[in-house]
């Protein structure tokens, strides 16, 4: 078979000890098993990377890869998905992010970029279409991303290029650092941008005049016309998501009593209102923003409110008058937010910034500072170790430790490990609100028991996107579940895993999947290949990933007895709210969920199992 | 006669017109060498499509050595006749707007011909940021300029660090 379309069917192979660069087939028997995206950058990880090895090695494989449908015009076809070991788990880590950086690689002609080794000296990665070169980067290195980018704009001299990069935090190996793009969109999780420091690679530029192909034109036009008219009929797509963003949660979820709070301990927040989508809408909002394609533009363009004005600069370049800044997501405003207790919007788009400058997961920097006041409100840490005053709801203390962790610097050094080595190193490790290493975003799964089965059995440690079992708990999409009841969340994890699974690897956004059905979507898939998928192709496929990565991380020592929550979500009931007296009850679920799997009761899949999917 | 009618504050800057731009004309999606383009004013959260005017003037047509430039008498659009363009881009240079491009891979001028009345690009905005109409094509291009360079001014001005 050969590759019709969708796929350019070109990888590009950088090696950074010696500063080659080569160009690969795309295997199309592997693209179409594995689709693209998360799928055959975990393949690549699969055959290439030793799971043993140490994250932050020149042995770790640095993948970036787009979808068959980045770079059409499919609604949301901007993703492009980072895959590598991660710093901050051990795990595979798979970090996906919008914008147009994953198009502009795509239109220079390639669908994966895989980086190996480690640059000698501090270089970035400057590609147009068929030039590829390594440049000195000396300057560059200890900048933020956004000087960063301006700086390679002037210097390359096209203002048209996309461009990836870290800042301080990826440089000096903060464990959750982000590789950011477009200034404001990210691959945030796990330490993405903490392996590409490693590798002494600060960005790269990408800047395509190419053309994404498709093997069936008619095909293609009438699948994504019928795939935009759902969008733009859907409440969530098509009113709530371009009004408030991802922050139209804020509210909902509080009302819901599934607001975790100050790290964790209280599910509701008796300041959501003011760091909610309503209220950034209403104060703060200057614009929406769309990512490449996207017909839903959930993105936020802020502004610092005028009584934030003097207390805080949000800075993006020389040049920026309007003090306009992007987000903040919902996830974010949680972790700055709720669960550091803090109600000062101003404070969390400050954070925010930072965050996108300096390159850092917000979630687990949030959720790590979130730990820590809890240590220093419980006499564990002092004014002397943190440097100033770290009570819950400090927005000074909030803003003051981004940047610290940002250059590690003072009790910044500690929080740049996470929550869970934190909490070890303080003899604490209750604090840890997560699992396999990384911190849990916005959801109480105490409140939402889904949730916390998808939580403990993510590859790639806690995370929200690997099954948004909200939508059925909280949202009623497809269909409403009780969000208390464990009854059938095994079953709802499993199909939302591997259609989530599949969706990565497609290169469109999961967000579409708040109007879209798999259904709207594999006719894309299909017409952009001119590969016959169906629906069940594509959740075969997600199914496959997701295998091949859980098998990755097994090799790598993360066990199924990792597939675990913090004792506070299992004993420790939600004290006030709707959702009052409850605990996760993982172990009614799990079980269920091994066995809907098909792996052993021990979490494993077997040699059967992994024949069927094809899994050599 | 008819032009792209562009309502910028509609915009949210996701080139779903310049995917659609040219995928008409080249039957790939290849933004590089779409007719509209999406210029982004982040720092003011300001996006905007623009594409040419349809002017009367036509410097593009008057400069032509070998007229190549027409005018689609159903629209009034100025379009480029691919047969007779040689290339030579005095009409890239001759446009005050930057609204006709040179086409490196097929070595010919091109610029937006409206799609003889029915624009892809206008089909394919999600917000209705682009409609074509028979209006003053430079219309809406004033009071955005002036809010963009307004704001500008004004920091400027008020020293803004």
């Amino acid at each position: 078979m050969s590759i019709e379309g969708g796929w350019t069917g070109c990888v590009l192979r950088v090696n950074l000890t010696r500063g080659e660069v080569r160009r690969e087939a795309l295997d199309p028997r592997l693209a179409r098993d594995y689709v693209g995206g998360r799928g055959i950058g975990a393949r690549l990880l699969w055959d290439e990377v030793d799971p043993e090895i140490d994250p932050l090695s020149p042995e770790n494989l640095l993948v970036f890869a787009t979808g068959p449908l980045t770079g059409t015009n499919a609604s949301c076809g901007a993703r492009y998905m980072v895959v590598t070991k991660g710093p901050l788990t051990g795990c595979i880590t798979t970090s996906n992010s919008g914008g147009r950086w994953g198009p502009e690689l795509k239109f220079a002609g390639y669908d994966l970029l895989a980086l190996e080794g480690r640059s000698p000296e501090p270089v970035y990665l400057w590609i147009l279409d068929d030039r590829v070169e390594l440049r000195p980067a000396a300057d560059l290195w200890g900048k933020g991303v956004f000087e960063t980018e301006d700086e390679i704009r002037r210097e390359t001299g096209v203002v048209d290029c996309s461009i990836a990069s870290i800042g301080p935090a990826g440089e000096n190996g903060v464990l959750y650092a982000a590789i950011v793009n477009d200034k404001f969109r990210a691959a945030g999780r796990s330490g993405v941008g903490a392996v590409m420091g490693s590798k002494n690679l600060k960005a790269i530029a990408v800047r395509g005049t190419g053309g994404v192909r498709v093997a069936d034109p008619a095909a293609l036009m009438a699948a994504q016309w019928a795939q935009k008219e759902v969008l733009s009929k859907a409440p969530l797509t098509s009113e709530g998501l371009p009004a408030y963003g991802t922050l139209a949660l804020m509210n909902v979820i509080n009302e819901h009593g599934a607001l975790p709070t100050r790290n964790y301990k209280e599910a509701q927040f008796e300041g959501a209102e003011s760091i909610s989508g309503e209220e950034l809408a209403q104060t703060r909002l200057a614009s929406n923003k769309a990512c490449f394609a996207c017909t839903i533009a959930c993105g936020r363009v802020s502004n610092i409110s005028n009584e934030g004005v003097g207390r805080y600069t949000l800075k993006t370049s020389p040049r920026n008058w309007h003090h306009a800044t992007e987000g903040p997501e919902y996830e974010n405003a949680w972790s700055l937010g709720a669960d550091c207790g803090v109600d000062d919007l101003d404070a969390i788009l400050k954070s925010n910034l930072l965050c996108n400058d300096l390159g850092m997961d917000p979630i687990s920097l949030g959720a790590t500072i979130a730990a820590s006041m809890e240590l220093y409100e419980a006499g564990v840490l002092s004014e002397e170790q943190t440097g100033m005053p770290l009570p819950f709801g400090s927005g000074e203390a909030l803003v003051a430790m981004t940047e610290a962790t940002g250059f590690r610097r003072g009790f910044g050094d500690e929080i740049a490990q996470g929550s869970k080595r934190l909490g070890e190193k303080l003899g604490h490790p209750e604090v840890f609100m997560g699992v396999k290493g990384q911190e849990f975003p916005a959801y109480d799964p105490r409140a939402l028991q889904g949730m916390g089965l998808g939580y403990a059995t993510s590859n790639r440690g806690a995370c929200h996107l690997r099954a948004y079992t909200v939508s059925a708990e909280v949202v009623g999409e497809p269909e409403p579940m009780d969000p208390r009841a464990t009854e059938g969340k095994a079953q709802l994890t499993v199909d939302m895993q591997n259609i989530s699974t599949a969706v990565d690897a497609t290169g469109l956004c999961i967000f579409l999947t708040f109007g879209n059905t798999l259904s709207d979507l594999t006719p894309l898939v299909a017409a952009a290949t001119g590969i016959a998928y169906t629906d069940d192709d594509l959740i075969r496929a997600g199914e496959r990933i997701w295998n091949l990565e859980l098998l990755w991380n097994l090799r790598a020592g993360i066990e199924p007895s990792e597939d675990k929550l913090p004792k506070r979500m299992l004993d420790d009931a939600i004290p006030a709210g709707p959702a009052a007296g409850e605990v996760n009850r993982l172990s009614e679920m799990l079980p269920e969920y091994y066995r809907l799997r098909g792996w052993s009761e021990d979490g494993r899949p077997g040699v059967e199992k992994l024949e069927d999917l094809g899994i050599g | 006669m008819q032009a792209l009618e562009i309502f910028p504050e509609k915009c949210t800057g996701c080139r779903q017109c310049e995917l659609a731009c040219s995928w008409v004309h080249t039957g790939l999606f290849q933004p590089s060498r779409s007719v509209i383009r999406v210029h982004v004013f982040d720092e003011q959260a300001s996006f905007a499509p623009y594409a040419c005017f349809q002017c009367d003037e036509a410097w593009c047509m008057q400069a032509c050595p070998v007229n190549a430039i027409d005018v689609d008498e159903a629209t009034g659009a100025k379009i480029v006749l691919d047969d007779v363009c040689v290339g030579c881009k005095l009409c890239v240079i001759a446009c005050p707007f930057g609204t006709i491009f040179f086409d490196k891979q097929a070595d010919r001028a091109t610029k937006c011909d409206l799609c003889a009345g029915d624009p892809a690009c206008a089909h394919a905005c999600p917000t209705g940021a682009i409609a074509v109409a028979d209006v003053d094509p430079g219309a809406w291009v004033g009071p955005f300029g002036e809010k963009v360079d307004g704001a500008y001014r004004s920091a400027m001005e008020g020293g803004e660090s």
